[in-house]
């Protein structure tokens, strides 16, 4: 659960918050592109740690930590499966840093925008208004569900279900009392919501003209232009650059 | 015996909700949990079968502290009945539907038989027993989930607004079974909003704003108190509102029949 | 004409065993305000689905008489049309309200109706004025109490303009303050704007004393229609409806032998008539 909150968007007042949706996903990208091209631990842990004042001038520290911690069980996951199909030390880590650093870059930006700039942002880009509206929605009803799963759990638990309980079949069939109803609820709400927004006209034009329109700033071309001049000289380092590498000397024992 | 002491609640998020709670509750008493939405009594009811442990002071059930003790132990004794049925139902029959606690607290399957059969005479709910639950009416359903809780005969029942959605045939009959639960010595909470619902039943009312008890007695005083039930968020039923408003008339009275018994005293003794 | 217009109208949702209307015959003027009850399962909700279209459009089934809204058939019109001149307000504000601010969420319906980006404004501003939330503007749905989300509800619905206001049980999820509130709101609408009402209600204590005309429908027809007084009374307690407790306990008084002259269906009325009788 503690890895969702890393994703779940909060509305508070910084200059990463009130950044332009677009100039955002321009930076996230750049992050993730400059991550996929190199295989180097030295500049993958860099390009981890740089996000880190980003995240403190989101303040979402906290929340960050928290992803990093529900991200972990993955993170372990990758750096084994490296090691167990031959690949050094150094490289299972750098890949496992990589990891972080793009889940970093995605829980920035989903905890910074909220799912109505996202929508703006799409329409904006002329992505159909129907496949915007799903698509923000469907963010939006992640925290609700949120809240619904954790009634569900109470009211089962108060029935006597046990969820720490039992071997690990028992406990994987105990999850059913708790996404059945979570299905229904879910199911129920999108029926509701669906009755209200067609008693809202919805559907009715293609040619809407939204009340609150995104506007680039000076700062927000600003850290477009900054993206793209790091995205270029990172392409130019990973092509023609010496860069300071390590290796870790160490073998996993041959088990075989 | 449910005993609340000194109770502080605070959620994860840092919402402080209870600030400091006492309550004691004897065997077999009918009370109200009343107040404002976001008053803290559904977060009050919850700590009594341990589904939250409280942040500061405790909660003891039949003089079991709750942080001793796990959700299911405690849920033998006090059954918690949810408003919304829909976040409980998910078997394919209400027989099992009913069915499920009794197989989790580990009943043999004769006594599974019988005390299903049983809680489905006793809410007229036998006709669906192989029905599915989903496709009943929402009154129905209600009644499922109050069947699938009462089916292991705990000694404390708590109903968390049981009267939302429910039209006035549904919430006399509920008011019926709620004596007849009473009568047989059970402990009956209910937590609602329901000014009228309560006026008609005249239990003790335990009046929770902004997460404190701002009082504790009979209905009749406290639901004619405009002053607390201004606080709450609640209105005076229409009776009481009558009463006050024409000199001469008892200012506790709350319900329809105590009413006509006054009114028809009061003209009487004149003749 | 009347502005809703309802004859014969029957309707069986698809795959039910039975109808959930049965032969409806409703007028309703303009400027009215109708409350309509009733017991579980009597017709109500798809009374009001059937008046924006909701019925047939989004809930299908057979659907036999006629309806008229607004001088539009309901069977031609698609609800996007219809939602311009009827508007319908829900039990759950939860699922009503889905945008980040109460304003985003009344300029909905407008930008849906293809509005220009200054008239959709005009009409958020006039919406939330209307409803008393102008300080609630910037506010995310989710942060608010019930009734606030409720007029929250209520202003999107009214920022399409429509002539009429439909509502189901708008007070269910409310706290008695705020279902006064609410339903006050309503009555301005009505009584300023001209607006003309269908309220739905279990909550007769608290909707009576705006209305002078009550419906009650019983199994899918309507069973009484009439004004307060006419209606509240042995038939209506038969059907097992929420009569305000001083019409009862008037009615047990005259029951009793008591002289009573007019049954009382507000506080009001009952204080008046209670004194007349002490006083005797």
């Amino acid at each position: 659960m503690r890895v969702f909150e890393g994703f779940k968007f909060s509305k508070l007042q910084t200059p990463i918050h009130t950044m332009d949706p677009r100039a955002k996903f321009a930076m996230i990208m750049v992050v993730f592109v400059i991550s996929l091209l190199f295989t180097n631990v030295l500049i993958l842990i860099i390009i981890l740690l740089a996000q880190i004042p980003l995240i403190w001038l989101g303040r979402s520290i906290r929340r960050w930590g928290g992803s990093m911690k529900g991200g972990l069980f993955l993170a372990g996951l990758i750096f084994f499966m490296n090691l167990l199909t031959g690949s050094t030390f150094t490289y299972s880590l750098a890949m496992t840093i990589r990891f972080l650093a793009l889940l970093s870059s995605f829980s920035i930006f989903f905890m910074t925008t909220s799912p109505d700039d996202l929508g703006l942002a799409l329409e904006q880009a002329h992505v159909p208004y129907s496949l915007c509206f799903t698509f923000t929605t469907a963010v939006r009803l992640v925290p609700t569900m949120a809240v619904d799963a954790q009634t569900v759990i109470d009211a089962q638990r108060s029935r006597g279900l046990e969820l720490d309980r039992g071997n690990l079949l028992k406990r994987i069939r105990n999850y059913i009392p708790i996404l059945i109803p979570l299905i229904v609820s879910a199911i129920r709400r999108s029926i509701e919501l669906a009755e209200a927004l067609e008693s809202r006209a919805f559907g009715l034009t293609s040619k809407r003209q939204p009340l609150i329109v995104l506007r680039m700033r000076k700062s927000d071309y600003f850290v477009t232009l900054v993206s793209v001049l790091l995205l270029c000289l990172a392409v130019w380092a990973s092509l023609y650059a010496q860069l300071p590498s390590i290796e870790i000397p160490f073998e996993l024992p041959r088990l075989w | 015996m449910i005993t609340v002491e000194n109770v502080r609640y605070v959620y994860p998020n840092g919402n402080e909700v209870l600030h400091g709670v006492n309550l004691h509750l004897d065997d077999g008493d009918f009370v109200a949990i009343m107040g404002e939405n976001g008053a803290g009594k559904t977060t009050l009811v919850k700590t009594f079968n341990g589904l939250l442990k409280p942040t500061d002071g405790r909660v003891l059930i039949d003089d079991v502290e709750t942080r001793r003790s796990s959700v299911a132990a405690l849920a033998r004794s006090v059954g918690l009945v949810f408003q919304n049925p829909d976040h409980q139902l998910f078997c394919e029959t209400v027989g099992d539907e009913v069915a499920y606690s009794l197989r989790n607290f580990g009943y043999p399957l004769d006594v599974i038989e019988r005390r299903v059969r049983g809680i489905l005479e006793t809410l007229d709910l036998m006709p669906y027993i192989d029905s599915s639950p989903f496709m009943l009416s929402g009154g129905e359903r209600k009644r499922v989930a109050l069947a699938s809780v009462l089916v292991w005969n705990p000694k404390h029942i708590v109903l968390d607004e049981p009267t939302i959605g429910q039209d006035y045939q549904q919430k006399d009959r509920l008011r019926n079974f709620i004596v007849q639960l009473n009568t047989q010595r059970k402990t009956v909470v209910v937590v609602t909003h329901d000014v009228e619902f309560v006026a008609e039943c005249r239990p003790r009312v335990v009046l929770l704003s902004r997460g404190k008890i701002i009082a504790d007695g009979k209905a009749e005083e406290i639901l004619s108190d405009s002053t607390l039930t201004e606080r709450a968020s609640l209105l005076r039923p229409q009776i009481s509102l009558l009463f006050s408003s024409v000199t001469g008339l008892p200012h506790d009275v709350i319900d329809v029949f105590s009413a006509k018994a006054v009114i028809n005293n009061a003209i009487g003794g004149r003749k | 004409m009347a502005i809703i217009d309802i004859r014969n109208l029957s309707f069986s949702y698809a795959g039910a065993t039975g109808p959930s209307l049965s032969n409806i015959n409703l007028e309703v003027e303009k400027g009215e305000f109708v409350v309509v009850t009733g017991p579980s399962g009597c017709g109500k909700t798809t009374l009001c689905r059937c008046l924006n279209g909701l019925v047939p459009n989004f809930y299908t089934g057979e659907l036999t008489g006629e309806i008229s809204v607004c001088g539009l058939d309901i069977r031609r019109q698609p609800t996007s049309v219809l939602s311009r001149h009827v508007g319908l307000v829900f039990q759950n504000p939860e699922n009503q309200l889905f945008s980040l601010t109460v304003e985003r969420d009344i300029a909905f319906g407008p930008e849906n109706l293809g509005l220009t980006r200054e008239e959709t404004k005009e009409r958020v501003e006039w919406a939330l004025k209307a409803t008393g939330i102008e300080d609630l503007k910037d506010r995310a749905p989710y942060e608010l109490s019930g009734g606030q989300q409720q007029r929250a509800a209520l202003a999107s619905v009214l920022a399409m303009k429509p002539e009429v206001m439909v509502l189901d049980e708008p007070t269910s999820f409310l706290d008695p303050r705020s279902s006064l509130e609410i339903l006050g709101v309503v009555a301005k609408l009505n009584k300023e704007l001209g607006m003309t009402v269908v309220l739905v209600e279990h909550r007769l204590d608290l909707a009576t004393r705006h209305s002078d005309r009550i419906v009650v429908l019983d199994k899918g027809v309507v069973a009484l229609d009439g004004p307060p007084r006419n209606v509240y009374g042995k038939q209506a307690h038969l059907i097992g409806i929420g009569v305000p407790k001083v019409t009862l306990l008037f009615h047990l008084l005259k029951q009793d032998g008591v002289k009573i002259g007019k049954i009382p269906v507000t506080v009001e009325e009952a204080e008046e008539e209670l004194r007349r009788i002490l006083a005797d």
